[in-house]
């Protein structure tokens, strides 16, 4: 077993309990905390597999930025735990049941449906360097320049929305 | 060396989690949470598929993919802080009109 091996199941055991964790715990608070958790190691993963520079983007941007929203929001709305209204019965062990479902279904499709021989061991690309970084960057600015243009707009539009839905109501009073 | 399978079914068992936090609760704060994990969950299939096929547009793609989510969460949580002005609560089954 190679110590790269024992990393990714220590680390994937940790997401999975974070994950569980962030939606089963009762304060909203401790699951934007779980959730964290689960972004790091995320981030991890992806420095295992050659990604430097997504790991980096997940950090300032989920773990730190997105993250930062949410707690702000929830701390601003004191929502940690609301109480708990008359919801349907049959809904939780319906979620449970689908759920299952779900996990067998996209694992058996992307097994035995697209691949019988179940393990594919990547080649070993030199992704992790300097270099990779520059290409990464060529194409992106070159081969998806105009995708990179539209999302400037959409977070543009984003930010403009966000001023405008909390704003309403203070310009309507003038 | 993991094998690419390995990153696979972890980022499937992350996706029903998520599926199963939008199912299951009800507080809206944790749904959008769920629905960044669903989206995270993504994200490793992308980047594993990437290192597969030694590309980079799968990186590419979830970097996209990150930027939309800073987006949509900006004017998801500018909604919910509304709502809470307007109805003092948020509770997602009493969010059933679409006047305030």
């Amino acid at each position: 077993m190679s110590s790269e091996l024992i990393v990714f199941l220590v680390l994937s055991l940790v997401a999975v309990g974070a994950g569980i964790g962030m939606i089963f715990s009762r304060n909203a608070v401790y699951s934007a905390l779980f959730l964290v958790l689960n972004f790091i190691t995320v981030a991890v993963f992806y420095l295992l597999l050659g990604a430097p520079f997504i790991a980096m983007s997940q950090i300032t941007v989920y773990a730190g930025a997105i993250m930062v929203l949410f707690l702000f929001v929830i701390m601003l709305l004191g929502a940690e735990s609301l109480a708990p209204s008359g919801e349907l019965p049959w809904q939780k062990p319906l979620a449970y049941v689908l759920a299952g479902i779900l996990v067998v279904e996209s694992l058996y499709l992307v097994f035995l449906q697209a691949r019988p021989d179940m393990v594919v061991v990547a080649p070993d690309a030199a992704v992790n360097s300097m270099e990779s970084l520059r290409e990464m960057a060529m194409a992106l600015f070159n081969q998806f320049l105009l995708p990179f243009e539209v999302t400037s707009i959409l977070l543009l539009v984003a930010m403009v929305g966000a001023i405008v839905l909390t704003k309403r109501e203070r310009a309507g009073q003038k | 060396m993991v094998p690419v399978d390995y990153y696979i079914i972890l980022s499937a068992i992350l996706f029903t989690i998520g599926a199963l936090g939008v199912l299951v609760r009800r507080n809206p704060l944790i749904i959008f949470m769920s629905i960044e994990l669903m989206l995270n969950a993504a994200n490793l299939a992308f980047v594993a598929f990437s290192r597969m096929y030694n590309s980079f547009n799968g990186q590419i793609f979830v970097f996209f993919v990150i930027a939309v989510a800073a987006a949509e969460v900006a004017v998801g949580l500018a909604l919910i802080v509304e709502i809470f002005k307007t109805k003092k609560n948020i509770n997602i089954d009493e969010m059933n009109s679409l006047k305030g």
